[in-house]
């Protein structure tokens, strides 16, 4: 019964390939897209979308779902922006409260979903409305520049050596972001937390019935999410000059589609940060890239759809030869 | 007798792990009623969703009114006249008793439902079968013989000319049962082809011609029903499987101490001030029919349901029983209680996970090293309880997808033993097992009691009871109405407590 393995039965893969098949297209048919600039800009860019993914990819093991981290996200960052500029409070306090604004509402997406049993899509649905309602309250506020005093956080997501034109950039944001992905597949696959996530996600039953804490599980899992929503944005904070109230809605679906191409189980049970990384990837080349080979917003939008409708599909039918 | 209606020939459908269907063949007759009989796992209800088109079958070929025919879904079946009366019944509980029967193919008036039209013919059909139902009425609000009434209409309504019934006495009392042979029979007068699957040897008897016998996936034979006896049909369904002996005494010692003790447990209707005790080492069987109360019972003990009121006490380490709060699985499971359900793939195991994952899902503390899980250890474990449950399974990296029911249910016994549970309670043990595989769950749950486990057996399965028990608790809508040591346990003698609050 033991069935061959290849490893193209791994969407992580197949996601991989259309990741370096986007590139190499790109980089034929766009003289512009071969410039290291660019590179560091696709780059800055999709910091904030892949922090999100990863923490999103818990929720959506769970066959649950997120839909407050773009709002979320953006509306931590105006916060924390605000108080930097009418507070005077220092950048590092402005990061921690993005951080913890990000786990209460992580932890009130986690008690609405998993302690009162609403359905995912709805409780995200009102926190991702009542985050961009505190959001708007806010005024619109660049954070410092990096010439600024409280500049030095975006040198987390990209080191500058030398002044002005000649400066060399160096995007250490995408180490970062790979230390945490290693970080977090670990805690996937060898935690007790990352176990009952899977497992929840399989037969949430089955789960509580062996007598393991569910709801517990369940809401830290909603936790894990916000704290992510809460580092994406800072992320954010770091490449957007001036982060507008009211923004942030659909920002969440790019990561949400990412999780998705990366290969989670549309029902559950099964995902991988690693592959969430790269699907993100592969939306993030589709969202920054197509302009580069001359094809506009409402193309990105529609080659993106169908590239998550294909992912989908690819998940169903490995199920379906499954049974 | 009748000409043949329906044939089908070497039948043959597999499952991963399962040679479910092995070249199985049926006839079923005009102005007959044919029995199937197998025991659990021998591959009824498989040949009849193959029949029915839920299943596709490997090979084989199906014969219906002289034309070779494959049906692709249920609909197709009915809408051609052969129609299943489930065992589970598929109805919405929410909708009318008339909706529910012209569900899918609602008579249409302009641009709505023509609901008065259905009502009458649904009363129609009430009528022609003598059944006394109102079509108005919330179809959750009759009780499980009337429901059965009503998919049975419904069968009709589809002109139907093989009627399969699939196990439909399991939730029916004495009387709902006759009125059902009334008009199984009056079915077969108007020429109808019946096919009626029961364990029951008694019903056999009563209503059917002919009775076809199954084992493990097998055809093995037909017989005459006026003329062949209980034990003949009883030996073509047992064949080489010699099971453990039936227990004539109680094996618990006598001065075997209690380790769980229940007093006046109620929660919502099912389960109204149910007293007992368990003692170590026992096998207590919990007996009844469908719809007792008797999972509800158990679901409540383990606190997976909320339960209104009454005492648990169970045996700690100093010999003394002691009064535990049950709120949640959590704590039954941290006073020792393993649960083993009757749905396993929905509340027993994760199918999609590893058999090492499920081994240790109820204890994974004791298996990480600081913040980290041993996977080492973790196969460890659970590659010796594969071994000590002879789980036949390539390694303890298989998803339990791959594994059949009886092996699947090792791996739910190994999660239990792996958290060292002391009272385990199985719920229809061996429901959807085959038969080899049976035999080695009893041997197994014998061989825990001997260890000094303690086990609660829930089971519809008169047999399984009189085979296995120590002791017999019968309940009846949610009652316990009686307890019968084994020594003095008949069929008969259970049957009338299962029945007593029923009229």
């Amino acid at each position: 019964m033991n069935k061959k393995k290849s490893i193209f039965n791994d969407q992580r893969v197949i996601a991989a390939l259309v990741a370096i098949a986007l590139i190499i297209v790109y980089m034929i048919f766009s003289k512009e897209f071969r410039k290291y600039s660019s590179i560091l800009s696709m780059l800055d860019f999709s910091y904030y979308t892949l922090l999100m993914a990863f923490g999103v990819t818990f929720p959506l093991i769970t066959a649950g779902v997120d839909l407050s981290i773009g709002t979320g996200m953006v509306c931590y960052a105006l916060v924390g922006g605000t108080l930097i500029r009418n507070n005077n409070v220092p950048v590092a306090v402005a990061m921690l409260v993005c951080i913890l604004m990000g786990c209460a509402v992580g932890l009130l997406n986690g008690v609405l979903v998993g302690v009162m049993g609403l359905a995912p899509f709805i409780a995200t649905l009102s926190t991702c409305m009542i985050t961009r309602g505190i959001g708007s309250m806010c005024n619109a506020t660049p954070w410092p520049t990096l010439k600024q005093p409280g500049g030095w956080f975006h040198s987390i997501f990209k080191l500058t050596f030398g002044q002005g034109r000649g400066a060399t950039k160096f995007p250490i944001g995408f180490i970062l972001v790979i230390i945490i992905m290693f970080v977090m597949e670990f805690i996937l696959f060898h935690t007790k937390f990352g176990r009952y996530t899977l497992a929840i996600g399989s037969n949430k039953e089955a789960t509580r019935l062996s007598g393991i804490n569910v709801k517990f599980y369940h809401v830290m899992v909603y936790v894990v999410c916000g704290f992510f929503a809460g580092l994406a944005a800072i992320a954010y904070a770091a490449v957007v000059p001036t982060v507008q109230p009211g923004t942030g809605a659909g920002l969440e679906l790019d990561a949400i589609g990412g999780v998705f191409v990366g290969g989670v189980y549309a029902t559950g049970g099964y995902g991988s940060i690693i592959g969430s990384f790269i699907g993100t990837m592969v939306i993030v080349l589709l969202k920054t890239g197509l302009p580069y080979i001359g094809l506009q917003a409402n193309w990105q939008q529609i080659i993106t759809g169908a590239v998550l409708i294909i992912a989908v599909l690819i998940d169903i039918m490995k199920k379906k030869r499954i049974q | 007798m009748g000409e043949v209606i329906l044939t089908m020939k070497g039948i043959d459908k597999s499952f991963p792990g399962v040679h479910a269907l092995d070249h199985v063949d049926l006839e079923v007759r005009k102005g007959e009623v044919l029995a199937l009989m197998g025991e659990n796992g021998a591959g009824k209800s498989t040949l009849m969703k193959v029949l029915t088109g839920i299943y596709k079958k490997d090979s084989g070929t199906i014969t219906y009114e002289g034309k070779e025919v494959e049906f692709k879904n249920t609909r197709e079946a009915q809408e051609n006249g052969v129609v299943i009366v489930h065992q589970e019944l598929n109805m919405v509980g929410d909708l009318t008793v008339a909706q529910n029967i012209f569900i899918g193919r609602e008579p249409k008036k302009g641009l709505g439902i023509d609901d008065r039209k259905m009502i009458k013919d649904s009363q129609a059909l009430f009528d022609q079968l003598h059944i006394d139902i109102d079509p108005k009425q919330k179809m959750k609000e009759l009780t499980v013989g009337k429901q059965q009434m009503c998919e049975i209409a419904k069968a009709i309504s589809h002109k139907a000319k093989v009627i399969i019934f699939d196990e439909p006495s399991a939730a029916l009392t004495e009387k709902e049962i006759e009125d059902l042979f009334v008009i199984i029979r009056d079915l077969r007068d108007k020429q109808l082809g019946i096919v009626y699957i029961s364990h029951r040897m008694d019903e056999i008897k009563v209503i059917t011609d002919r009775v076809t016998v199954m084992r493990d996936g097998t055809y093995v034979g037909t017989l005459i029903t006026k003329d062949s006896t209980k034990e003949d049909i009883i030996n073509m369904m047992v064949g080489r499987v010699i099971y453990e002996d039936p227990k004539t005494h109680s094996m618990v010692p006598k001065d075997a101490p209690v380790v769980l003790k229940v007093e006046n447990l109620n929660a919502g209707r099912m389960v109204q001030n149910v007293s007992f005790e368990l003692r170590k080492g026992e096998i207590l069987g919990f007996s009844g029919l469908m719809g007792a109360g008797r999972t509800e019972t158990a679901r409540a003990i383990f606190g997976a349901d909320p339960k209104t009121g009454g005492r648990i006490s169970i045996m700690g380490k100093d010999g003394q029983l002691h009064e535990v709060q049950i709120r949640t699985p959590q704590d039954a499971v941290k006073a020792g209680i393993g649960y083993l359900s009757e749905d396993r793939k929905r509340y027993g195991i994760i199918v999609e996970k590893t058999i090492t994952e499920n081994s240790t899902l109820a204890c994974l503390e004791n298996y990480m090293n600081g913040p980290f899980i041993n996977k080492a250890a973790e196969k460890k474990i659970a590659e010796k309880y594969v071994k000590e449950l002879a789980t036949k399974t390539p390694s303890a990296d298989e998803m339990v997808v791959n594994l059949s029911g009886g092996n699947q249910q090792k791996v739910v016994i190994a999660k239990w033993l792996v958290k060292d549970c002391d009272i385990l309670i199985f719920d229809e043990p061996t429901r959807g097992i085959d038969v080899g595989a049976k035999n080695e769950i009893y041997k197994l749950m014998n061989r825990l009691a001997s260890e000094g486990k303690s086990i609660i057996m829930i089971s519809s399965e008169m047999t399984e009871i009189l085979r296995m028990s120590d002791r017999i608790v019968v309940m009846c809508e949610g009652q316990k109405t009686g307890e019968i040591g084994i020594e003095e346990a008949t069929q008969e003698a259970i049957m009338n407590l299962a029945t007593r609050n029923i009229d």
